[in-house]
């Protein structure tokens, strides 16, 4: 079964996000912690597109879709427009984050760390960005 | 939803976290943080009402790192339920700050170092 969701690229909609996401992870195999962790790398994906692809414009909007296919959970996150591919992004250190004092670059370090697989795609206009959480993993 | 509540308590000061720290509301938990740095404060945070936290939020304890020490600043983050910390301990964070189980354990860390 596919799941699907738009949303506008506001911050105030991460909630709602959360809200979709936990509704559908529910009937999942996957442990609370590991649910939890589903759920927090697609609000990183989604809050760093609503940020610095979109600037927060609510008229743009990002399309998921969540589906399952043999052993694998998989969510798909659409947008059109300038593409973010955060496996091009030069992750910091920890260290460097705490000495630089700055707030960023957290979110993507901890999308890659929780999803098994991580795929961009760019074509024309559209991007996807396509995480993959294996669900006999963690 | 976050809600932020400042208790002062003995030479304390507790800050309570209810809700969920976001990308939309982590400027809300850096200003609460910000309005009581003080030299040698000593900081507590409850975190038992606090359902999620994303990078947004992790982002804020990192950029006060630095400053707690160079003001000599106690910081002791307490009552994480398990999901919670587990996303503190995926990136190591465990590791920077000080997390205790409960505000006792947190106390001591104050008190009794």
């Amino acid at each position: 079964m596919r799941h699907n969701l738009i949303l506008s690229c506001e911050k105030s909609k991460l909630a709602e996000l959360r809200g979709f996401l936990n509704g559908v992870l529910d009937k999942s195999q996957l442990s609370d912690i590991a649910k939890n962790q589903v759920v927090l790398a697609v609000d990183e994906v989604c809050s760093n597109l609503m940020i610095h692809s979109h600037h927060c414009n609510p008229d743009d909007k990002i399309f998921l879709e969540v589906f399952q296919t043999d052993n694998k959970l998989i969510i798909e996150i659409k947008d059109s427009g300038e593409g973010f591919n955060m496996l091009e992004y030069e992750q910091p250190e920890l260290a460097e984050v705490k000495r630089k004092r700055r707030k960023g670059g957290l979110g993507i370090m901890l999308v890659k760390k929780i999803m098994d697989h991580i795929e961009f795609e760019s074509s024309g206009n559209q991007n996807t960005c396509r995480l993959t959480k294996m669900l006999n993993s963690k | 939803m976050l809600q932020i509540d400042k208790i002062q308590e003995n030479d304390h000061t507790i800050l309570i976290l209810s809700g969920e720290v976001d990308a939309s509301n982590s400027v809300d938990l850096d200003n609460a943080l910000q309005a009581i740095m003080e030299p040698n404060k000593k900081i507590l945070l409850d975190g038992s009402k606090l359902q999620y936290i994303s990078s947004a939020g992790l982002g804020v304890f990192m950029s006060y790192l630095e400053e707690f020490e160079a003001q000599t600043i106690k910081f002791v983050i307490f009552g994480l339920n398990q999901k919670v910390y587990n996303v503190f301990h995926i990136l190591g964070l465990d590791q920077l700050i000080t997390i205790q189980t409960t505000k006792e354990k947190a106390l001591q860390e104050f008190y009794e170092a």
